[in-house]
């Protein structure tokens, strides 16, 4: 059974100041949950990481914020979308240290590891969507 | 289909009297066991049922976990969490959702009068959407307890990984049990807590206590490590086994530039060296 | 675009990050330090990270950046005031920031550059070395 969806924002990823808005946007949201300062600079940090993905690697997108439920504990989805080149091979791209030719990092393996869930759907012409989730335990 | 059920405007008329004998019924079903105030009971009643009712008029009697049902979910989860914490069982809990029925049917029996097939059809709506919020109690009442045992493992943890100072600007974490990765996590916030409190420059991890160390757990030590010096402090391993020299060695885990040593005590001669001092013997006048 | 103001103190630049910088700023904090310790034949850079509640690898880097480029022109960095959970982040980010000197906070990290400037005149006054 799905996750009960409670309320969601949708924020655009084009420029650097929208990096910054995203971060400040998790950060409250995070703080509204009640997360612990660990967790809040976890999931705060790994969003960083995404949105600058989706405006540098992507040539910009979005960003969606839900506010997720299961019976007992409440969690912030968000969803970066764009409509890029797309990863080849997305395996290589979440091992650490793996780097375009231009030196920048894609940072997934180290998002990945600060969210409680990650999944990624991408692929050469069709974009990439990221979706983290980080459960206030 | 909701278009056609009744159940909404039954509701609606019939809310006092419903809520009165609920609660009657309620009150009949405590075992004794656990403890709620009456008034407590009835206001918590109270609030389920005009949830329930707002709910109800949204017009989807299916999809309880939907935005129209956040409300219900919001009082049911209350309503466990106290439950659970007061030392109801599950079943006592759900219960409650689940007498709701007799007087929800009896209202609905009065409305239909003779229409036996519309009778039957909307108590078979009424039976699924009660037994759905029923279940989700059980759901949360266990995630509530599930959360009691994490948050009393947390304390254990915090409670068996003491940092002692060990000297100005010197100290000491002395590792007991298995590291993982949660464990991990509480390590290195109380580390660093303690290394912004003591103004810190060397911590000595004491792994004495560690039963194995395999790669894992080289990994978090490493990471507990970085994470000290990221706030400008070294560390030092000590407690360093025969055994786990070896392992080490073999897994070809780098220590890097991290000092360890065999024994606490030469980590903290080290320490005390780094730290610019070093411990002289009184002369034999000195010690009178 | 808001520029980080860099001070000098001595033959130490000063910097503090206050800020959720844009990658933009990041940038132009590099390029202006690494001209100012020419201009200022700076010995030291001490970067005040005390405010920040969120390093990303991209910041990470900066500092990274900030510290080998320093190096090449002959002075030394310390980045002061990590924050215990920025900390444990990054680590978990998988950046360690090798090479990086750190220190608690902006007073030990004065020490440890006045430390160091002192060994390079001492090393300076012994012409056999």
């Amino acid at each position: 059974m799905p996750d009960a969806i409670r309320n969601s924002e949708r924020l655009p990823i084009h420029a650097s100041g929208d990096v910054v808005a995203v971060r400040q946007a998790v950060r409250a949201c995070a703080v509204q949950l009640g997360f612990g300062l660990v967790d809040q600079t976890k999931i705060v940090t790994a969003a960083s990481e995404l949105a600058r993905n989706t405006l540098v690697h992507g040539g910009g997108g979005w960003m969606e914020l839900e506010i997720v439920e299961q019976p007992g504990r409440k969690g912030l989805r968000l969803t970066f979308e764009d409509r890029g080149r797309g990863i080849p091979d997305v395996n290589l791209a979440l091992k650490d240290g793996y780097s375009t030719s231009n030196g920048l990092g894609l940072g997934l393996g180290g998002a990945r590891r600060l969210c409680n869930e990650f999944e990624i759907s991408s692929a050469p012409g069709e974009g990439t969507r990221v979706t983290i989730t980080r459960w206030n335990l | 289909m909701s278009g056609s059920s009744r159940i909404p405007e039954v509701l609606r008329d019939n809310e006092a009297e419903i809520l009165a004998e609920w609660h009657k019924l309620q009150l009949a079903a405590s075992t004794g066991r656990g403890t709620l105030r009456e008034a407590d009971l009835r206001e918590q009643s109270r609030a389920f049922l005009s949830a329930f009712r707002e709910a109800v008029q949204g017009g989807d009697l299916q999809d309880t976990r939907s935005e129209n049902w956040a409300a219900v979910r919001d009082v049911l989860a209350e309503v466990s969490r106290t439950r659970a914490r007061q030392g109801f069982t599950p079943v006592e809990t759900a219960a409650i959702v689940f007498s709701l029925k007799q007087p929800l049917f009896d209202a609905l029996a009065a409305a239909y009068g003779s229409d036996t097939a519309g009778l039957v059809k909307e108590i078979w709506t009424a039976t699924q959407l009660l037994d759905r919020l029923g279940l989700l109690t059980f759901e949360a009442y266990q995630k509530t307890r599930e959360d009691i045992i994490a948050r009393q493992q947390q304390e254990m943890m915090e409670l068996s990984t003491p940092v002692v100072q060990l000297w100005e600007g010197i100290l000491a974490l002395p590792l007991i049990g298995t590291l993982d990765s949660a464990r991990t996590q509480v390590v290195m916030e109380t580390l660093l807590q303690q290394i912004v409190q003591t103004g810190a420059s060397i911590a000595i991890i004491d792994i004495t206590g560690v039963p194995t160390v395999d790669t894992l757990v080289a990994q978090h030590l490493l990471k507990t490590v970085a994470a000290a010096r990221l706030m400008g402090a070294d560390c030092v391993i000590s407690g360093v086994r025969p055994q786990i020299a070896q392992t080490i060695v073999h897994l070809g885990v780098e220590l890097g530039d991290v000092a360890s040593k065999a024994t606490l005590a030469d980590a903290f001669r080290l320490a005390l060296k780094r730290t610019g001092r070093a411990v002289s013997r009184l002369s034999a006048e000195g010690r009178g | 675009m808001e520029r980080i103001p860099i001070l000098k103190v001595g033959p130490n630049l000063l910097v503090t990050i206050q800020v959720d910088m844009h990658d933009q700023t990041a940038i132009a904090l590099q390029e202006d330090l690494t001209a100012r310790i020419v201009e200022k034949r700076a010995s030291g850079v001490l970067i005040d990270i005390s405010s920040l509640d969120v390093v990303d690898s991209f910041i990470g880097r900066m500092l990274a950046n900030i510290a080998a480029m320093s190096r090449i022109l002959g002075a030394t960095t310390v980045v002061v005031g990590m924050r215990p959970s920025v900390a444990i982040t990054l680590v978990e980010l998988g950046l360690s920031l090798k090479g990086v000197r750190t220190a608690l906070n902006v007073e030990r990290g004065m020490e440890m550059l006045q430390a160091e400037e002192q060994a390079e005149t001492n090393a300076g006054r012994h012409p056999e070395l």
